[in-house]
């Protein structure tokens, strides 16, 4: 039912309907509008509850106990001083833990397996992997208890020799093989040769540092058995694919789950994969038959869960005098775990930002005995543009040319590296209205000319880039007499606004007034939505209720004419009319799945949608000590339709604080020796504070992509791409110095 | 955490008493650092003596123009105090641009004094660390050491004090003033922090059952004109990776009077008191400025992680002193 092809038909249908039945309250239309989130009360106020705040009788506390090794096997353990522990309820470890399935391999219609957020059967085997990963897990009445007893556990070891320094293991990187949507290798042309003969060119290589999930809220599992059926709260992004992965990890049907999740104190990707703790909850509450909640501690958080992989990047560019591109290389290296992790495509803007002739993309891979890293807003991306985009910056120097008139010539048609259609694109009129809100005219081209007392000013451009993706989403929207709209779908609110923009979709679709609906979700027993991730939740979710709600429509003017839905409904003497879009079957899941992603690549032959933009940025570098502060920020983002002006405004400002922390002070320390995280606190991995962030300005211009159920791409990530490349240029300019290497710490400008 | 005993003396003489009592009791002030490394398992005490309820909590003027704080004045209320804003301008911005304002809310004048590295490696149990456990070698001298020493390290142990507070303090002479069951004794700050050497484990002169009941500071006409410059890798809320205390007293060109400490380069506030001597009497100028912070920075030396710290040490020195010299202190 949800194939995107009936939503781009509802979705047209849906704006054929716009014009006579417009909704009939005074405040008209809500997408759009800046309407205040529908959870922001129960938040502020502390009613909101996170998975770590479930209270249950018999609760006990788990906590972890990590190797302090990378990679060998335990030998034994001593438990005694640990057991001594008043409250200690259990000492799990792979001598005594119940059995758990080891994760099956990933398909694109098992959902549940994509989350593996690293192959190891944690307690179910004496290996170790990495240094930090679980080796036992105490169960205690007390969290105190448990996270005492966790310390006093002794481990021994068999070591056996580890591979855990990214930098040196360059050389030994393999080609990426690839698949249909992400390729190793790409080339157009012959940019090697092309590069050799170019008139002008930069040959630069970057090098960007992993760097880790540090959300507000910690992981957290509060899990309970009973008998057979599971009950689990926790943070997620994806309460359907954890529902599938605990399901097939505990050999229990996925009937038998439920996840909820109503809130999620923030994951930007670090809660899409299932990890240690969720699984050893579950494990320990199985082990004791007590409902036992583990919340992550933050240095847990660094141990157990992944992040993103450093890179080693190329990017080579040739051009003529006139600044039009003839090679455009860009390689890079990223690296993985040896039990999971995915390839960071680093390499990826370089298809999609520029018209060269000759293109050559690389990606290779490094396998490591380190954590599995994992998605972060904008995997591949965020990196890739850092480099992308700087190398742009450089070469606008050696054209000495204006860095956006270098950009505006190499503006392509359509896709650079495969000459898709681009599904929309308005890149230019980003550039165009951002240089002149931001005053780009009032920039004096040389580096080190501009000043603000003893500060050296510098501004710096970079585009920002996103590629948008749908979901299967499962729907029902039911509208009562009373006029009152429910709309229920299992769908992940992260602190996104996710409900309330649904709701404001819901109640122009149907003509009621925002107040009037209500959204349910975060739940498994609702139908399923779609996971939270690559942007792609609400306009996933949006297509399917675009459609329930027309669905909806016309059931109800089947019942009779004249007046609001509601009237004739009432007239009809009917209580209410539901709706519903997507099956919950497994056949019809999967019918609709298998359908969904035909049409998914069907649709990414022939089109290439994504989100682009300009990021302006103006910073102040102390001439005596390097230090480096942002000072004034303008994004324009080109991301379609915006439902919400106020949410959407907020994820694209939160991007771009991300990639401030990811230009300037980000860094995970893996002691390239034992392969062990030497910062995991927030006291010595130097998110950006508030003192760091200056006020950010957001311009969105709000053109509806045609391709899309109601013009809407994603825009949850493209606000941290560009960011870095646009600092480290304005860095330049403000002091004559190119940093290639982040974060860029001011001993690198001494 | 390891369970502990708790108890909250009325008075200095049941404070000091209950510690001596118990080999391994520790006092207790704002919590900030030793609850935090009792989380970690760093430090294990059996008891905890909080000594928040002791009568510590003034801050007086002396006869002469020095003043008196008492070891329990919370960071933010000596911060905000008038008498330090005014004549001790220096120690008020230290205070500030440490850690942030609920830390400062709690954190007490002694817990600062005492607080400990903040060594990645110290804090991480699995790290061999001569600190925690003498004799076990040093994981950071070869590992990640940005933070670590420039000046007065040994091979035992590259770490830091990470105090601000006692930057300002080292520069202002002030004196440490502490009480056991043997009686009262006064400890110039000067002398209060003790170098690695091979005992990075000892980290003071105090004794583990010595309660710091006040810290003096005598009056100091040229303080009132000083500044603290902090430099760090974020705006806020980081351990300094360089930090300058600085007073300047000019007349007719030249240098009258002068205080000058640095943070972040070594395991104590370190007194740059050759820089001192050689600005003592010299023309006002950068170029002296400059030279001073040489002759101060001659003896350091740097590990390939954090050998930057010597230029930014040497610039930060000179950025400080023009700042006070061309603006004047309170910032
Ligand atoms: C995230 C973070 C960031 C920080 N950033 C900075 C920074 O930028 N700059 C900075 O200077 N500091 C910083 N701090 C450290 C902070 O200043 C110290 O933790 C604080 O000053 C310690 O004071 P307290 O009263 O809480 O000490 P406590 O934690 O109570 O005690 C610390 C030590 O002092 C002992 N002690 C306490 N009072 C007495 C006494 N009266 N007599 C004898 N012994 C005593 C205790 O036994 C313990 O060993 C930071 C701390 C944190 C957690
Ligand atoms: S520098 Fe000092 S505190 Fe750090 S690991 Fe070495 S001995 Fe321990």
């Amino acid at each position: 039912m949800t194939g995107p092809r009936d939503a781009t038909n509802q979705n047209q249908l849906m704006t054929q309907m716009e014009s006579p039945p417009r909704p009939q309250s005074a405040a008209g239309p809500v997408v759009g509008k800046p309407i205040d989130r529908v959870d922001g009360q129960a938040k502020t106020s502390g009613q909101a509850r996170f998975a770590a705040e479930y209270p249950y009788p018999g609760l006990a506390y788990a906590a972890l106990v990590h190797s302090t090794v990378a990679r060998g096997r335990v030998t034994g353990f001593d438990v005694a001083e640990a057991a001594a522990v008043p409250g200690v309820l259990t000492i799990l470890t792979h001598e005594n833990a119940p059995s758990m399935k080891p994760p099956p391999r990933a398909t694109l219609t098992n959902g549940g397996m994509i989350v593996t957020g690293t192959t190891v059967n944690y307690l179910n085997t004496d290996e170790v992997h990495w240094n930090g990963q679980p080796v036992a897990v105490v169960v205690a009445e007390t969290l105190e208890a448990a996270r005492e007893a966790a310390g006093l556990v002794r481990v021994a070891y068999r070591e056996s020799q580890a591979t855990v320094d990214f930098a040196t293991e360059e050389e030994h990187a393999v080609p990426l093989k690839g698949n249909p949507l992400q390729r190793g290798t790409a080339r157009k042309g012959d940019a090697e040769a092309a590069f050799r003969v170019a008139p002008v060119s930069v040959d630069l290589r970057f090098t960007t540092p992993p760097l880790n999930h540090n959300a507000i809220e910690p992981h957290a599992t509060t899990a309970v058995w009973d008998g057979d059926r599971l009950t689990v709260h926790e943070g997620t992004q994806g309460i359907a694919w954890l529902r599938a992965h605990l399901a097939a990890r505990f050999g229990v049907p996925e009937a038998s789950v439920r996840v909820i999740s109503p809130f999620v104190g923030g994951a930007f990707g670090g809660k899409g994969p299932v990890w240690a703790g969720t699984l050893l909850t579950v494990l320990a509450a199985r082990a004791t038959g007590r409902p036992v909640r583990m919340m992550l501690t933050r240095e847990g958080v660094y141990r157990t869960v992944g992040g993103r992989s450093p890179s080693i990047q190329r990017v080579a560019l040739g051009a003529a005098a006139d600044g039009r591109l003839t090679a455009l290389i860009h390689t890079g290296v990223t690296g993985t775990g040896r039990v999971g992790g995915l390839p960071e495509a680093v390499t990826s803007p370089s298809g999609h930002l520029y018209a060269a002739p000759n293109i050559l993309l690389r990606h290779s891979l490094v396998e490591l005995d380190l954590l599995p890293n994992t998605f972060m807003r904008a995997p591949g991306e965020a990196p890739g543009t850092f480099a992308l985009e700087a190398a742009m910056d450089e070469l606008a120097d050696k054209l000495g040319m204006d860095p956006i008139t270098l950009r505006m010539r190499n503006e392509p048609e359509t896709n650079p590296i495969d000459g898709k259609r681009f599904s929309h694109r308005l890149l230019r009129e980003a550039y165009a209205y951002g240089a002149q809100r931001f005053g780009w005219a009032d920039r004096t081209p040389e580096p080190g000319s501009m000043r603000d007392g003893r500060w050296l000013v510098g501004m710096g451009v970079a585009t920002a880039h996103h590629g948008t993706m749908r979901f299967t989403a499962n729907v029902t929207v039911r509208l009562s007499a009373d006029g009152s709209v429910l709309v229920r779908c299992g769908l992940q609110e992260m602190g996104m606004g996710a409900a309330t923009a649904q709701a404001q979709i819901a109640a122009d679709a149907l003509g009621v007034p925002f107040e009037a609906v209500r959204v349910e979700y975060g739940d498994s027993t609702l139908p399923t939505g779609p996971g939270a991730g690559a942007s792609a939740q609400t306009v996933s979710v949006a297509a399917s209720l675009l459609a329930a709600c027309d669905k909806l429509r016309r059931k109800v003017r089947a019942l009779g004419e004249g007046g609001s839905l509601a009237e004739i409904l009432a007239r009809a003497g009917r209580d209410h009319v539901e709706a519903a879009v997507g099956s919950q079957t497994r056949l019809g899941t999967l019918a609709g799945q298998a359908k969904f992603i035909a049409k998914f690549l069907r649709d990414h032959r022939r089109w290439v949608k994504a989100g682009c933009g300009a990021q302006f940025c103006e910073v102040r570098v102390d001439p005596d000590t390097g230090e480096i502060r942002v000072s004034r920020w303008l994004g324009v983002f080109d991301v379609g339709k915006v439902i919400n002006a106020k949410t959407a405004a907020s994820q694209l400002r939160g991007g771009i604080v991300m990639g401030i922390g990811m230009a300037l002070s980000e860094e995970t320390l893996v002691d390239p020796r034992t392969g062990r995280i030497m910062n995991p606190s927030l006291a010595e991995y130097h998110v950006p504070v508030h003192a760091d962030i200056p006020p950010i300005d957001i311009h969105y211009l709000d053109e509806p992509d045609p391709t899309m159920p109601l013009g809407l791409l994603g825009l949850g990530e493209i606000g941290v791409t560009g960011v870095a490349a646009a600092i480290a240029n304005a860095v330049h300019h403000a002091t004559g110095k190119r940093v290639h290497d982040l974060p860029i710490t001011l001993d690198k400008l001494l | 955490m390891r369970s502990f005993a708790y108890v909250r003396p009325p008075d200095v003489a049941a404070a000091v008493r209950a510690v001596a009592a118990e080999p391994d009791a520790k006092f207790l002030g704002g919590g900030t650092n030793l609850v935090d490394l009792m989380r970690e398992g760093i430090e294990r005490p059996g008891t905890v003596v909080d000594v928040t309820g002791l009568p510590l909590q003034q801050i007086e003027e002396l006869p002469g123009g020095g003043v008196r704080i008492g070891a329990l004045v919370r960071n933010s209320s000596l911060a905000a105090h008038r008498l330090i804003r005014t004549r001790y301008p220096m120690l008020a911005q230290a205070i500030l641009s440490g850690a942030s304002a609920q830390l400062r809310n709690m954190a007490t004048v002694g817990g600062n004094l005492l607080q400990r590295t903040r060594c990645l490696y110290f804090y991480d149990g699995a790290a061999a660390c001569n600190k925690r456990e003498p004799g076990a070698g040093c994981a950071a001298r070869d590992g990640f050491h940005r933070g670590g020493a420039i000046l007065g390290a040994s091979g035992a142990c590259v770490a830091t004090h990470p105090s601000d507070m006692c930057v300002a303090l080292a520069a202002l002479d002030a004196v440490v003033e502490a009480e056991s069951v043997r009686g009262v004794r006064r400890i110039p700050l000067a002398g209060f922090h003790r170098l690695p050497g091979d005992t990075p484990h000892i980290e003071t002169e105090l004794a583990a059952d010595e309660l710091i009941t006040a810290v003096e500071l005598p009056a100091s006409p040229v303080a009132a004109h000083s500044r603290y410059r902090k430099v760090r890798d974020r705006a806020s809320y980081a351990f300094a990776l360089v930090s300058v205390a600085a007073a300047l007293e000019v007349r007719h060109g030249a240098v009258t009077g002068v205080r000058l400490a640095l943070g972040g380069v070594a395991a104590k506030p370190w007194r740059a008191s050759k820089a001192e001597q050689a600005l003592l009497g010299a023309p006002a100028t950068e170029e002296s400025f400059r030279h001073a912070a040489e002759i101060e920075l001659a003896p350091a030396e740097g590990l390939p992680g954090n050998a930057f710290k010597i230029e930014l040490a040497r610039r930060t020195i000179v950025a400080t002193l023009r700042q006070v010299l061309t603006q004047g202190g309170a910032a």
